[in-house]
């Protein structure tokens, strides 16, 4: 087998060296009930041409050749082969977690200069070296902010991502931490503030608010925070199009930001794996949970970076550990800095502006279309709710036969939000796609309008 | 080596009584055992501890120690400066890194602790186990 | 005398310092196609509330510096592509590169998570394979993907033993660690609202079954268990523990960290595991990347179906699709459905072994246990019972002389080698833990043992050469009490 370097003379001489006759009787002591006598029922084996075959046609079994307009926590956006070609280096895919410090600098310094990059795009004082994701890193946001206010109850915004939502709750519902919801304006689609400052009391540790929520919509944090912080609790924002950064403001009214970086270089490879990040104030530092790269010296004065503030960590709390996190996401956050790093200022503000642009040009032209308006007023990066005269769903039905991946039906999400949708649009667009989604999209109402004039109106409720 | 004034406990922490406050810290054995110290934790004044209650904890890079209250005592007074500079308790842990001073609420328990004579018997024990 | 060095030789490594520091302003390394559609003006569209000019202080630099800084970083790092990383309990095998190949493919790499389940049927059958292998080879009934970690999949693990105790009416206080453990275990299990009890190991280094029955206590919910545990030796009697739970109303869970000792010679299922987890990212060959990303599916019997975390991936009409309507479930431990790219590079492990995967134990075990005989005679054998896929030795010897093992692991470092696991598990005072994995050949083993042979003699002759190491290292031991009482998390610019 060409992944193990030993050829069968090898192993008959290493048996002999341990004066065993067989490979059997290196398992001894494993008693004999529990000895496997048949070979694992599992396909296999494959050379290398073979595996390539099997998953090249799954592959052709999914999207390749649609154009999508999905976005709701994962986005694309486009990438440089640079970083890829860089990250695929053996030095730093096979190499393990950077304890010893040493024969690890490559690693270290690289997290130093991601907790640096994530400090200078979310406005706050000190950032770890990755959770495992946006959602990940919201629960344990949440947690921390419980841990630093001696707190137990928490409030979060309706227009959180529902899945973050549901990742909060799991985490939650251990600690018997009980989570109050605070609505969305039905006009703005932002939080509703004055209905959030409602639902503070004394109990609550935290206020979870996500900007652009996701309904697309920006929130206004340094308000958030203000009124959050008046009752004495924390303010975590999530973060979940992290591009968003590269032209808003950044949230550094927040006590706690939780961001998933995958929209900063990372491939959406169907839900992961992504990089999550917590930033935060200084003060704030011993109770946040994930490993830290931190700078210092050695005893002949250079520099170095070494992993830090380990005792908030599993492997020396044990039991009392700020979160049991352990393997983090560190290749991930290594290909964000490459990323962000070719990218530089001035490529994220000017990406940051084409997305402002593409969703502007798309929403103006969808807009013409007669029943199809944006379905909230505030303000929005590059993701919205659009609102049709007919089912959503029925609609993407039509756009699927043109190979075109249409908006996010939010009815599923939101019962009140029947016949919306939520539509993201990148740099990756071009300007012909968008035009295709907007014709394609007219044909579907033309058609839908037909069938309904046609038949009885028996539209799915979406 | 441990001021013949003080009071010493099993889990290696010092009690003076000094008029109607007592002073509370970590041995020497304690520190060393540490190592060098990156951080302490302490109460705030007016918390109050019995016997034997977490007061603190105290970090080194590879290992975090809890500190436990040798006696009763309601806080009233913290080191401000071991915020700064932990090392203090490396170099003066039975002086200048002091952790925190109280007010006793049962002061007889002072008598159920070791003297200094009997604490050096008990750390020299310890050393011996450690290198057997 | 010590031998001279074999293996490695000091090599010219060129100094790199932070991108920030060779940033200037107008410098880019990377152009975007030209904005066809019309351009907006940031400000107007966002208003001042929300507008940004740029993020201050981001790096400015070229395509050229940034391929240099990062290859020059990428130099000062050990890597498995380098040599053996003989750490024990981490398993760092070989990692394909077929599989970096599939996991980047147009139409895997590409997917939506919520596009819709018609066009998402290949990504789903690669999760139903991978799903199906892993019960085969732990022997368990249904599997779930969906955990990023070894952590998060433990947490899991533990919560649904906790939902399942809990449908039958009392959840239970407590569970029984023992002191060989992983430090995540009891961190996972304080997580999951649990109160953690340590219990000892016995002098074999295996649990102790009298303590066990003793603590095996009506508010017991489970055992966390490793297997083989932390020295690397098998728990025999496991299924006796697990019968001593099960009469008490209580579960055994198994951290499957060690499956690398295990996978096609006996399964975990067969021998009493009611729930576990593993590291995709040790025993399925994931990278490590510098710390990850990793998967940690978990493992259940039949009866604990329910409460496996939602989504769950089910048949429905001769197709693949998720199934969130799960009312005893756990909840949902991240969005979407897994780290998928890490999944496909574990199937793709998978594929490459078939059947064969049990060839890949043999090896490992085989590679520990020529380790454990060439040096026994010179460290100290704590547990001497047979070794699995790791050894551990402890530094008593060497201790004489002042020399512990964090000192014999970093001269090791000079000898061109990284480290092996050191002061863990905590049952065994300045432990050296090391597990070689299948991927080494026998130059490689004897190129460590001769490098563990020639250290054990310095530790003896000329012990303050092993105390100062490593010698020749960019950077020398660095000063980490400085790094925790003054923490420097992030550049700065000049004032």
């Amino acid at each position: 087998m060409r992944y193990l370097p030993k050829s069968d003379a090898e192993r008959e001489a290493l048996l002999a060296e341990l004066g065993l006759a067989s490979m059997d009787e290196l398992f001894a002591s494993i008693p004999e009930p529990f000895r496997l006598k048949r070979p694992l029922h599992v396909p296999g084996p494959l050379s290398e041409k073979e595996i390539i075959d099997y998953f090249r046609a799954r592959a052709a079994e999914n999207a390749a050749g649609y154009t999508s307009f999905l976005g709701a926590g994962v986005y694309n956006h486009l990438r440089s082969v640079a970083a890829d070609a860089l990250l695929q280096r053996g030095e730093f895919l096979t190499s393990y977690t950077p304890y010893q410090a040493e024969i690890s600098q490559g690693t270290l310094q690289a997290i130093f200069e991601f907790q640096t990059l994530m400090c200078q795009l979310t406005g706050q004082e000190v950032a770890n070296a990755s959770m495992y994701d946006g959602s990940t890193a919201t629960a344990e946001a949440a947690l921390m902010a419980v841990r630093i206010s001696g707190r137990k109850r928490l409030v979060v915004s309706r227009a959180l991502h529902p899945e973050y939502r549901q990742v909060l709750t799991t985490y939650a519902a251990h600690m018997d931490l009980p989570i109050a919801e605070a609505p969305f304006d039905a006009r703005s689609g932002q939080t509703d503030l004055d209905a959030l400052r409602g639902t503070l009391d004394q109990a609550t540790a935290a206020v979870i608010l996500q900007s652009p929520n996701f309904l697309g919509v920006l929130e206004a944090v340094p308000r958030a925070g203000e009124i959050t912080r008046g009752s004495g609790a924390l303010l975590v924002t999530a973060v979940a199009e992290a591009l968003s950064l590269g032209a808003v403001r950044a949230p550094a009214e927040a006590d706690i930001v939780a961001m998933e970086t995958q929209s900063l270089g990372l491939p959406p490879s169907f839900g992961g794996p992504f990089a999550g990040v917590i930033a935060t104030r200084e003060k704030y530092v011993r109770n946040m949970p994930g490993r830290l790269a931190g700078q210092t010296t050695d005893a002949q004065g250079r520099r170095g970076f070494v992993l830090t503030l380990a005792t908030r960590e599993q492997h020396i709390r044990r039991e009392k550990a700020t979160s049991n996190i352990c393997t983090n996401e560190a290749l991930c956050a290594l290909a964000v800095t490459m990323h962000l790093a070719l990218l530089g200022k001035e490529g994220l503000r000017e990406m940051a502006a084409q997305n402002l642009a593409k969703a502007r040009y798309a929403l103006g032209e969808l807009e013409k279309l007669s029943g199809v308006r944006r379905a909230f007023s505030g303000p929005f990066f590059n993701e919205m709710a659009v609102e049709f005269p007919v089912s959503v769903r029925m609609i993407n039905q039509h756009l699927l036969r043109e190979k075109i991946i249409g908006p996010l039906p939010l009815g599923p999400y939101y019962p009140e939000q029947t016949k919306r949708g939520l539509l993201c649009v990148t740099e990756t667009h071009s300007r012909g796609e968008i035009d295709r989604l907007v014709a394609a999209t007219a044909r579907a109402l033309a058609a839908l309008g037909r069938e309904s004039r046609e038949a009885m109106p028996a539209e799915a409720k979406r | 080596m441990y001021p013949t004034n003080y009071r010493y406990t099993q889990e290696h922490e010092w009690v003076v009584v000094e008029g109607q406050t007592v002073t509370v810290g970590i041995t020497d054995y304690a520190q060393h055992a540490l190592g060098d110290v990156v951080f302490v934790e302490l109460p705030k004044p007016g918390v109050k501890f019995s016997a034997g209650a977490v007061l603190g904890t105290v970090e080194s890079v590879k290992a975090v120690s809890e500190i436990y209250s040798p006696i009763s005592l309601e806080v009233t007074e913290v080191n401000a400066a071991l915020a700064n500079a932990p090392e203090k308790i490396n170099a003066d842990p039975h002086g200048a890194a002091w952790m925190v001073k109280g007010r006793p609420t049962n002061p007889a328990e002072l008598g159920s602790l070791m003297d200094a004579a009997a604490y050096q018997a008990f750390v020299a024990e310890k050393e011996k186990e450690e290198h057997a | 005398m010590a031998q001279p060095m074999s293996k490695a030789t000091r090599h010219v490594s060129i100094n790199e310092g932070l991108l920030f520091e060779q940033s200037a302003p107008g410098k880019r390394g990377m152009e975007l196609p030209p904005l066809d559609v019309p351009p907006v003006d940031a400000g107007a569209a966002l208003g001042p509330e929300f507008a940004r000019r740029a993020v201050e202080h981001f790096p400015e630099v070229s395509e050229i510096e940034v391929i240099r800084h990062f290859t020059r970083l990428s130099t000062w790092n050990y890597a498995i592509d380098l040599g053996m990383y003989p750490l024990g309990s981490c398993t760092m095998k070989y990692n394909p590169r077929v599989n970096e190949f599939v996991a980047r493919l147009e139409g895997l790499a590409t997917e939506h998570p919520l596009q819709p389940i018609e066009l998402s049927q290949g990504c789903l059958r690669i999760l139903r394979a991978l799903e199906g292998v892993l019960e085969e080879v732990t022997g368990m009934d249904a599997v779930t993907l969906q955990p990023c970690a070894g952590a998060q999949g433990e947490y899991a693990g533990i919560a649904i033993i906790r939902a399942y105790l809990a449908d039958r009416g009392n959840p239970r206080k407590k569970v029984l660690v023992p002191d060989s453990a992983h430090g995540t275990n009891p961190a996972t299990a304080a997580t999951a609202g649990y109160e953690v009890v340590n219990i000892r190991s016995d002098a074999n280094g295996r649990i102790d079954l009298a303590h066990l029955a003793e603590y095996a206590t009506e508010d017991v919910a489970a055992l966390m268990v490793t297997n083989p545990n932390t020295v690397g030796i098998f728990e025999q009697d496991i299924a006796r523990a697990a019968e001593i739970l099960h009469g008490r109303g209580a579960l055994l869970y198994m951290d499957g960290a060690n499956m690398n000792a295990l996978a096609g010679i006996t399964r975990p299922g067969d021998f009493g595991v009611d729930v576990m987890h593993m590291n995709l990212h040790k025993t399925f060959s994931t990278p490590h990347g510098g710390g990850g990303p990793g998967a940690g599916p978990v493992a259940v019997k039949k009866h604990f179906e329910p409460f496996l975390p939602f989504p769950v991936l089910v048949e429905k009409d001769g197709a693949l699709a998720w199934d969130s309507h799960r009312p005893k479930s756990i909840g949902r431990l991240r969005a979407f459905c897994g780290n998928f790219g890490v999944l496909v590079r574990a199937l793709a492990y998978a594929l490459a072994y078939g059947p064969g995967m049990v060839e890949a134990t043999r090896d490992a075990v085989l590679n520990a246990n020529y380790i454990r005989k060439k040096l026994e005679d010179v460290y100290d054998l704590p547990y001497r019972q047979p070794s699995m896929h790791e050894v551990v030795f402890s530094d008593a010897r060497q201790k004489k002389n002042g020399v512990n093992t964090v000192d014999i692991a970093k001269r090791l470092i000079d000898y061109g080698f990284h480290p092996y696991t050191t002061a863990f598990p905590l049952i065994v005072p300045g432990a050296l833990m090391i597990e070689p994995t299948e991927s080494e050949s026998r130059r490689e083993l004897d190129l460590f043992v001769e490098a563990m042979r020639s250290i054990a003699v310095e530790a003896a002759e000329t012990p303050e050469l092993v105390k100062t190491a490593p010698h020749s290292t960019r950077v020398g031991r660095l000063d980490e009490v400085g790094a925790a009482r003054k923490p420097v998390l992030r550049w700065t610019p000049p004032q």
